[in-house]
């Protein structure tokens, strides 16, 4: 599963109205634990593949109308969202066995 | 088993396990980040060679540099050490237990905390230890930085380039940082310098917006309103796990002699969490080679007296 790129427009479609749970990994690439953290994501969507949750990225830079809507006020910031709430948030750096932990409480 | 376990995966940590796996070693790297401490300093540009180079790309390079030459990295934290017989048995967060036949512990310091109540509640709610990764959040906003040091002044720098307003909080009279940045710092008309004071709670809802400020002299109080905070009070070594095993001194730093040897025999140390002066990225490099060639050494030995 490749990781959805998200931006203020489709948002609402790839997260909100998701039928299944949404990782959003809130990043900029000035900050340099995001950027630690890229490939730690990109292998949580790898691994996940064909399990009912998505995997997204979302640049507080080009989405910053999302980022503030959100309450994003330090990066990295992980959201997952299921049925259009946010059903869990975490701060700072995490390994891949704790986000993909956390995916897996929020798809029951 | 392995031959050498090294606890840590900043800068000490990484050289360690490079110089261990060219001596044909089976090392593991456990860690909690990748990268360290460094990976938060937006550029690095006292390691030589490189000119000026954000820490995460350095760290990112020594860290592909240690696994390209043979180091296996498994991203944990490493919670109890035990010897046992000939071999150190090290139990991870999880339960897991990896064992080798000699340490190097390389954990680093961590950023330390206020020490007031609500602090974790408003982690990433207006609370924040990294000014690079955070101030461009603040644009417009009124915010305050905490301490004294070098690190807390590049903080109301970068801050005051974004905030509308930036108080600075310190306990001292004085700052203890270059003379060119607190020159800098007083010619910035939008930050406040407020001394001899300390922060004391922290008020809001689910944001941050006041802070409680009492001078040290217990006399003044004032409530500052601010959209966040960022701490800049020095780092703070987490030895607590290996305070039965090794000797640490009174600030908690592991103690080592020249060799990185501590007092456990097999047991290294590299880095920030040890009493090394100078905490810098090329120092706990050059150590954590130290402490590697140290551990060589002493597997050396071991082997010879079986």
């Amino acid at each position: 599963m490749a990781e959805i790129i998200l931006n203020d427009q489709n948002f609402e479609n790839e997260v909100l109205k998701s039928e299944v749970p949404v990782l959003v990994d809130f990043w900029a690439p000035w900050c340099g634990p995001c950027k630690m953290m890229g490939p730690i994501v990109e292998e949580v969507a790898k691994e996940l593949e064909g399990q009912p949750v998505k995997v997204a990225k979302l640049n507080v830079d080009e989405a910053a109308a999302t980022a503030e809507k959100y309450n994003v006020m330090s990066i990295p910031t992980f959201k997952i969202f299921k049925g259009g709430q946010v059903v869990d948030e975490f701060v700072g750096i995490q390994n891949k066995e704790e986000i993909k932990n956390r995916l897996e409480k929020a798809k029951k | 088993m392995y031959d050498l376990i090294i606890v840590g995966s900043g800068p000490a940590g990484l050289t360690a396990a490079i110089y261990a796996a060219r001596r044909a070693l089976k090392v593991l790297v456990l860690g909690k980040e990748t990268g360290g401490q460094a990976v938060y300093a937006s550029k690095v540009e006292n390691y030589p060679g490189l000119g000026l180079v954000p820490g995460f790309e350095l760290m990112q390079k020594i860290a592909e540099q240690a696994k390209t030459v043979g180091a296996e990295i498994i991203a944990t934290e490493a919670k109890e050490i035990l010897k046992d017989g000939e071999k150190f048995e090290i139990k991870d967060k999880d339960g897991e237990v990896f064992e080798g036949r000699a340490v190097i512990l390389a954990f680093g310091a961590v950023p330390r905390k206020l020490g007031i109540p609500d602090e974790d509640r408003f982690k990433g709610c207006g609370i924040s230890y990294c000014a690079t990764c955070d101030a461009p959040f603040y644009k417009n906003k009124v915010v305050a930085v905490v301490g004294g040091g070098n690190a807390a002044l590049d903080a109301a720098i970068l801050l005051s380039k974004f905030a509308k307003k930036v108080y600075l909080i310190h306990r001292r009279d004085g700052f203890r940082a270059e003379e060119a940045r607190i020159n800098e710092i007083k010619s910035l008309s939008n930050v406040e310098i407020v001394l001899s004071s300390e922060v004391k709670g922290l008020g809001g809802d689910k944001k941050i917006c006041s802070l409680a400020v009492e001078s040290v002299s217990g006399g003044e109080k004032r409530e500052v309103e601010v959209n966040g905070v960022f701490v800049e009070i020095g780092h703070i070594v987490e030895s607590d796990f290996v305070k039965k095993l090794v000797a640490l001194d009174e600030n908690q730093q592991i103690i080592i002699n020249q060799k990185n040897e501590t007092n456990f025999s097999g047991v290294f140390a590299a880095g920030d969490a040890t009493t090394v002066p100078y905490k810098q990225i090329v120092i706990a490099a050059g150590e954590g080679a130290k402490a590697a060639l140290s551990a060589y050494a002493y597997l050396q030995k071991t082997k010879i007296n079986k």
